[in-house]
C-alpha cells in the first residue's frame, strides 16, 4: 500500500529523520496559515497517490501566504491522472546547497532489500544511473539483522562523498533503512535528500509503499497515522470485476482467490495459479501470441463454489468465450475440488465444459479424481507430463485470433 | 432418502437411518463442509453442498453398515459400507 507523501514526511520524521517545517492542510485557508507561520517562499504540492504532480501543476510556488491559499484552492480542484487530492502539503521553499538521493527497495530478484544513494538527488535516479553509474551507490543488505551505520558508510563512500557531508548522510541512511525494515516497506525513498546552506540536511520529499500483507502487524503505525482498514490505497479503482472476486474471496474462508483485469483486454479467460504459476502462466499465454482476458491466483484448496465463482466472473468478461485452466503443481489444492468447480460455471452459465475449458493442467493432489470428472464433460485433463509452456500453447491454439 | 441437487456428489440416507436422531446430531458434527443437517432429531442434507463434498468418507464410518452412501455421479462409483 501507498502512502501519500505527507504521511511519509510523518514516517521518515518519527524515525529522527530531519524534515522541513511543513503543514498538511485540506482548505486554501488552512494553507495560507501554514504557509504565514512558516515566513517566507513555500511550495504548494497536491496529496494525490500518483506521479507526474509537476506537470500536472499540482506543485506551485508562493511568495506569499494570500499566493499560498490562491494556489491552494487551485490545487485542491485539480484531478491528477484520475485522483482527486487528498489535501495539500505546504512546504517552505528551502534554500538547497545540494541535492542528494536515498532510498531502500525490495530487490525481489535477489530477495533482498537494496540500499541506494546518490549525489545527484531530485531527479529520477534510473536516468542517473544510466547516464552517471559512478554518482550511484548501492548494497543489499539482510531484512534479518538490524542495520548499521557502516553498511550507509560503504553505500554513500562509493559516489565519493567524504568528510562532513558523509558524517551527517550515514544516520539518516541508516534510519531510513530501519524504517523499511521495521515498517515492512517495499519502498522508503527521500528524493530529495537536501543539504542546504548551513550544512544541515533534510527530507524535502519522501515516498513510501508497504507490504500490503504487513497490514495487521503496522496496525499502531496506520492508526497514528489515520489510516483505516477501509482505505485499501490500490493504485487504481477495483474495476467490476476485481471486486466481484474480491468478494468471492471475502464470503468463504476456504483457499484464496484473486483477479485482475486492469489493463488486460484479451479473449482468453484464465484461472490459473499455484506457486508462482499465475505469472508464469500468464507470460506464457503471452509468449505463445494469446491475448489473456485477466490475471488471477487460485489455491490455497479452495471450495467448490469459490472455483466456480471465479471461473464464472471470468466467463462472463466481455469477448471471454474460452477459459485456459492452468496451475503449476499443487499440493493441497485438490484437481477434482477446481474441475468440479469451473465445469460448474460452464453449467451454470449454460455453456458447454469441452467447448468452454480450453486447457484444463494441473498436476497434483487428487488428480485421478479430477480427471474422471473432466473425462466425464468432455475435457481433457493434462498432468505434468504437459508442460505450462505446452499447455499455454495448446490455449492459445483453441482461440479464434 | 435422496437428493439430487449436486451437480457431482449425491448422498443416500436409509429410511431407517433419517430418523436416528443420534445418527443425525454424528453426522452434523463430522462432515467438514456441512453437508447434513440435525433437523429436529432427523437426518437434513443441505443441498446446495453437496458439490463440496471432500469425500473423506467420514460420514460412512460414523454411520451403521448400508446407513450412508455418498454417490460420485461423475463415474457412478458409490463410497458406503
Ligand atoms: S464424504 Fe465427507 S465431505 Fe462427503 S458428505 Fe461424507 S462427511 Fe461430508
Amino acid at each position: 500500500m501507498r502512502f501519500y507523501e505527507f504521511e511519509a514526511r510523518q514516517i521518515v520524521e518519527r524515525a529522527g529523520i530531519p524534515v522541513t517545517k511543513y503543514g498538511f492542510v485540506t482548505d486554501a485557508a488552512e494553507a495560507r496559515k501554514v504557509a504565514a507561520d512558516i515566513g517566507g517562499p513555500t511550495v504548494i504540492k497536491s496529496q494525490v497517490l500518483t506521479g507526474g504532480r509537476m506537470k500536472a501543476g499540482g506543485v506551485k510556488f508562493a511568495d506569499t501566504p494570500e499566493e499560498a491559499e490562491a494556489h491552494a484552492a487551485d490545487i485542491l480542484e485539480l484531478e491528477i491522472g484520475g485522483h482527486m487530492p487528498k489535501g495539500v502539503l505546504v512546504d517552505p521553499k528551502a534554500q538547497v546547497k545540494q541535492e542528494y538521493y536515498a532510498s531502500v527497495v525490495w530487490d525481489g530478484t535477489e530477495k533482498r532489500p537494496m540500499l541506494l544513494f546518490s549525489d545527484m538527488g531530485g531527479i529520477d535516479i534510473e536516468e542517473v544511473a544510466e547516464t552517471h553509474p559512478d554518482h550511484v551507490g548501492r548494497a543489499h543488505f539482510s531484512n534479518l539483522i538490524p542495520f548499521s551505520d557502516y553498511q550507509a558508510k560503504q553505500v554513500v563512500a562509493q559516489t565519493g562523498v567524504t568528510g562532513r557531508q558523509l558524517t551527517r548522510i550515514v544516520p539518516i541512511l541508516t534510519r531510513l533503512a530501519r524504517v523499511f525494515q521495521d515498517g515492512d516497506m517495499t519502498l522508503a525513498e527521500i528524493n530529495p535528500l537536501a543539504e542546504l546552506e548551513d550544512g544541515s540536511f533534510v527530507a524535502l520529499d519522501a515516498h513510501m509503499e508497504m507490504e500490503n500483507e504487513a497490514r495487521p502487524r503496522q496496525k499502531k503505525l496506520l492508526a497514528d497515522l489515520g489510516i483505516g482498514d477501509e482505505e485499501t490505497r490500490e493504485g487504481h479503482e477495483p474495476t467490476p470485476f476485481e471486486e466481484a472476486v474480491a468478494a468471492i474471496d471475502a464470503a468463504d474462508h476456504r483457499g484464496v482467490i484473486q483477479g485482475k483485469d486492469t489493463g488486460f483486454h484479451g479473449n482468453l479467460g484464465l484461472v490459473i495459479g499455484a506457486g508462482g504459476g499465475s505469472l508464469t502462466l500468464t507470460d506464457a499465454v503471452r509468449s505463445q501470441g494469446g491475448k489473456p482476458a485477466n490475471y488471477s491466483e487460485i489455491g490455497g484448496n479452495p471450495s467448490v463454489a469459490k472455483a466456480c465463482g471465479l471461473a464464472k466472473e471470468v466467463l462472463q468478461k466481455d469477448g471471454v468465450e474460452k477459459i485456459a485452466v492452468m496451475m503449476s503443481i499443487v499440493s493441497n489444492t485438490r484437481v477434482d475440488i477446481v474441475a468440479r468447480g469451473v465445469i460448474k460455471a460452464c453449467l451454470e452459465l449454460g455453456k458447454d465444459p469441452a467447448e468452454t475449458i480450453a486447457v484444463f493442467r494441473i498436476p497434483g493432489a487428487w488428480e485421478e479424481e479430477g480427471a474422471k470428472i473432466l473425462s466425464k464433460y468432455g475435457v481433457e485433463f493434462n498432468d505434468r507430463t504437459t508442460s505450462m509452456w505446452d499447455a499455454a500453447g495448446e490455449a492459445v491454439e483453441k482461440i479464434p485470433s | 432418502m435422496s437428493d439430487t441437487t449436486g451437480i457431482f456428489i449425491d448422498v443416500e440416507i436409509s429410511a431407517e437411518a433419517a430418523g436416528d436422531a443420534e445418527l443425525a446430531r454424528r453426522l452434523e458434527e463430522v462432515c467438514p463442509v456441512d453437508i447434513y443437517k440435525d433437523e429436529g432429531g432427523r437426518v437434513g442434507v443441505v443441498r446446495e453442498n453437496l458439490d463440496e463434498c471432500v469425500l473423506c468418507e467420514l460420514c460412512v464410518e460414523a454411520a451403521p453398515p448400508g446407513a450412508v452412501k455418498v454417490k460420485k455421479l461423475y463415474d457412478g462409483t458409490t463410497l458406503e459400507r
